[in-house]
């Protein structure tokens, strides 16, 4: 299911050094036309659709189509990521519609304060089971 | 043929960055993450450096980049050594329980970090029913460290809200890295988008890691990273073989299509011995958008059957002839491969296509909720149980629910196909191909060639391996590859603060490998204009051809789709010899840009990856995964020759590889 790019929509994230869509891709996949100021998915066929240029895009202009190899035209699914949960809107081909909500994270973005309250390293044990702040379990 | 070179003459060399560190971290997923906290708390205290390199964005990189539904190794109110039993009949009887226990004592504390980090995890409500990681937070529910009790899909696996389950991960591990730049006035420890392409040995200790190389995929920059050790944590081997999409449905792998084999390449470049490389995974997946199916068999107890609402693998005649070649134990234990064997038998007697009940599973649920609950409480929970249903797939395979809906499936009306794959190579989900790793060294009754003083330090001094490349231990999944990179890199430290005199110093010089990494670049730009179309050129082969030839000669001679999974030393030679060919044509890969010139460098990895797999299929005069791959020379398992671990080296200069056998042992009883 590769992504596409709605011409209309896409800005070419003119205001940063790269878009938003080609800073994320797990694959690489999103490319810029420098000409156009548009992206473009380069390589469809090794889309995982994990949905990630769609969720970040800024300007909303990223939707998938499904592949067509194995999928009949008219569905789709489409993300609205906000900070602190998301919601899906599933379109069926026959026009039925579903709408979830999911949590996507308890905490605020940014706010991970990764050693804060956690024991500092006991060298005497780093040759110990156990991790840092844990002492592997016994049975 | 004549042999290509770089000189550039016709490409333009790169600029050449050298980066020294103590610790270097390949991969940027689950294990890496992992690494980075670790290793970062012990490395602070030593003023020593840690640097991660990861070929994409580390907020969504790895196999957990889309997301997950479930974490499924998660040990709670159950018994380590329990854990232990599971993970080896699953994975057929050989597997280094050592690892696996080790993992199992650890891996919870990884679990409880990315709760306190913000993943929101499900809660047991008071009424018996699931809440949903906010429900769970509003009601009061606490941690799993607390206490809690989160709702189970089985006996290891637990229920989460994972979209952003990789973005959190990585969060914490950026920050981990951060604090490493503060301790130690590094201006940079964390490189995104550059691709390691391969592993250099020391000049003075021939059998020691040096150096990491590779590449930026956005500027014209190639990176050498000088190490004291190295924690490898790159995945595993997706689209070496033939898929059943084509075209575009290619890039719909089950596993994440960007792990191109580079974990397994660069150990066998270094040296490192492998083991099991014949293990292979092959998922029965709803077809095609290859979703999730745990969730429906063991949350919504969903069951599967053949298109005549037969069980498959309860058919007598099936059954007797599997414990006839695969023995009474096997059966009996009915792990994954075995049901695989038992639903590809009917698919090929013409029962298919397989079904997935999810209509009746969704009635039942509906039945029960509504006598429980009377209609109105009923209805509302059967609502959430429908949106888990979605979530499933909308966490972790969103074009699952896509196709769904493209074909009008809703899965409490209309049942679904599911399919067995096309194989993969991993060894942290329900696979346990990989390298040869030291366990840790406290636990009673381990051989002594399991462990050598550095936990997950492969054969290499210096080199750790963590997530789908440390061998012989799967089902380690999303939680355990952290814990295991945790596990990883606390011993990479301890391994660098007793060799405190080592200076990295890599065999070869910057020139020879600028010239070697961008030999693809040269050879594309010295002869592209030889045809009016650069794509048609009788000098070079780019990437996706390379890819093509790759996985039509593993799927059909190495047991892919075509054959039903069948293979055999006739078929395994033929196999080689043309895969040796593709070897040498790899001289001639050719790269029209840094896409294209990462692109021929993971195909590469994936074909070192496939002959690995291929040699070890080869050695052992088994089928051990009968529902995975058969030898149809040596269609039964025998267990008196080879219950035991096949390992292999790769030499690097020669091509050739050296096989043997180590003794298996289970530390606990069955």
């Amino acid at each position: 299911m590769p992504s596409f790019v709605i011409a209309e929509k896409c800005d070419g994230c003119k205001a940063q050094d790269k878009t938003a869509c080609q800073y994320i891709c797990p694959n690489d996949l999103m490319a810029l036309n420098r000409d156009l100021m548009k992206a473009y998915n380069q390589e469809p066929e090794q889309c995982w659709e994990c949905y990630n240029c769609v969720k970040i895009c800024p300007q909303q202009a990223i939707e998938v189509r499904g592949y067509q190899d194995f999928n009949p035209l008219g569905g789709n699914v489409i993300p609205m990521r906000g900070t602190d949960s998301i919601m899906w809107t599933v379109k069926f081909r026959n026009g039925v519609l579903k709408r979830f909500k999911f949590p996507i994270r308890t905490t605020a973005e940014a706010s991970i304060d990764c050693y804060g309250g956690k024991p500092e390293a006991d060298m005497s044990k780093i040759k110990e089971p156990g991790f840092f702040n844990y002492e592997a379990r016994k049975e | 043929m004549e042999k290509e070179t770089c000189t550039f003459s016709y490409c333009q060399k790169p600029e050449i960055v050298e980066h020294e560190t103590d610790l270097l971290l390949i991969g940027g997923g689950m294990a890496c993450c992992g690494s980075a906290y670790e290793a970062a708390r012990w490395a602070n205290a030593n003023n020593l450096k840690v640097t991660m390199v990861d070929k994409a964005a580390t907020d969504r990189s790895g196999a957990v980049a889309m997301g997950l539904s479930a974490i499924n190794t998660y040990v709670g109110e159950n018994k380590v050594e329990d854990y232990v039993r599971y993970v080896r009949a699953d994975l057929m009887g050989i597997t280094r329980d050592d690892l696996v226990y080790d993992l199992g004592r650890h891996v919870d504390d990884s679990v409880h970090m990315f709760e306190e980090w913000g993943l929101p995890i499900w809660k047991k409500g008071d009424d018996g029913f699931s809440l949903d990681g906010f429900q769970a937070k509003d009601a009061g529910k606490g941690t799993l460290r607390d206490g809690a009790t989160p709702v189970r899909s089985g006996k290891w696996q637990i229920m989460i809200n994972g979209e952003s389950y990789k973005a959190i991960v990585a969060e914490a591990a950026k920050k981990a890295l951060e604090e490493n730049r503060a301790a130690t006035g590094v201006d940079q420890n964390l490189f995104e988008r550059v691709f390691i392409v391969r592993l250099f040995k020391d000049a003075n200790d021939p059998d020691r890691i040096a150096a990491a190389v590779g590449f930026s995929v956005r500027e014209h920059k190639m990176y050498i990273f000088k190490a004291k050790a190295m924690v490898l944590a790159a995945g595993g081997a997706v689209n070496v073989f033939r898929p059943r999409s084509s075209k575009e449905g290619q890039g719909r792998a089950w596993y994440p299509v960007w792990n191109s084999g580079s974990g397994y390449a660069l150990g066998m470049q270094a040296g490192a011995e492998l083991t099991l490389m014949e293990n292979r995974f092959v998922p029965a997946r709803f077809k095609d958008g290859y979703g999730p199916v745990g969730a429906w068999f063991l949350f919504f107890k969903a069951k599967a059957t053949n298109s005549l609402g037969e069980d498959y693998c309860a058919d007598e005649a099936n059954l007797a002839d599997a414990r006839k070649k695969y023995g009474d134990k096997y059966v009996d234990k009915m792990g994954t491969a075995m049901r695989n064997h038992l639903m590809m038998l009917h698919m090929k007697q013409g029962k298919g296509p397989i079904i997935m009940r999810t209509d009746e599973a969704m009635d039942a649920i509906n039945k029960t909720f509504m006598e429980q609950l009377g209609e109105k409480e009923g209805k509302k929970k059967v609502k959430h149980l429908e949106a888990e249903a979605w979530e499933d797939f909308l966490d972790m395979c969103i074009g699952q629910a896509g196709l769904w809906a493209s074909k009008d499936i809703e899965p409490d009306k209309t049942p679904s196909e599911i399919m067995p794959t096309e194989p993969y190579l991993l060894g942290s989900h329900a696979g346990c191909a990989g390298f040869w790793c030291s366990g840790p060294s406290d636990i009673a009754g381990t051989p002594e060639d399991w462990h050598w003083g550095y936990n997950r330090m492969s054969t290499v001094p210096g080199l750790f391996m963590a997530g789908d490349i440390c061998g012989a231990s799967g089902h380690k999944f999303s939680s355990g590859s952290h814990a295991e990179g945790r596990i990883a890199a606390k011993a990479a430290i301890a391994f660098i603060l007793d060799h405190p005199d080592y200076k990295p110093t890599p065999r070869k010089s910057a020139d020879e490998m600028a010239a070697e990494l961008y030999l693809p670049y040269e050879v594309y730009e010295k002869n592209k204009t030889y045809s009016t179309d650069p794509e048609i050129n009788p000098f070079y082969i780019k990437p996706v051809l390379l890819q093509t030839r790759l996985q039509k000669i593993a799927d059909e001679y190495f047991g892919g789709i075509s054959t039903w999974y069948m293979t055999s030393k006739t078929m395994l030679e033929e196999g080689l010899n043309q895969l040796k060919m593709l070897k040498e044509d790899c001289q001639k890969m050719a790269a029209a840009d840094l896409h294209e010139l990462m692109r021929c460098w993971e195909n590469y990895h994936r074909i070192l990856s496939l002959e690995a797999h291929a040699r070890h299929i080869l050695y052992r005069e088994e089928s051990r995964y009968p529902g995975y791959y058969y030898r149809g020379d040596h269609d039964f398992i025998d267990d008196d020759n080879w219950k035991v671990f096949t390992c292999s080296k790769y030499d690097m200069e020669t091509g050739e590889f050296t096989m043997s056998k180590r003794d298996h042992k289970n530390i606990w009883p069955d």
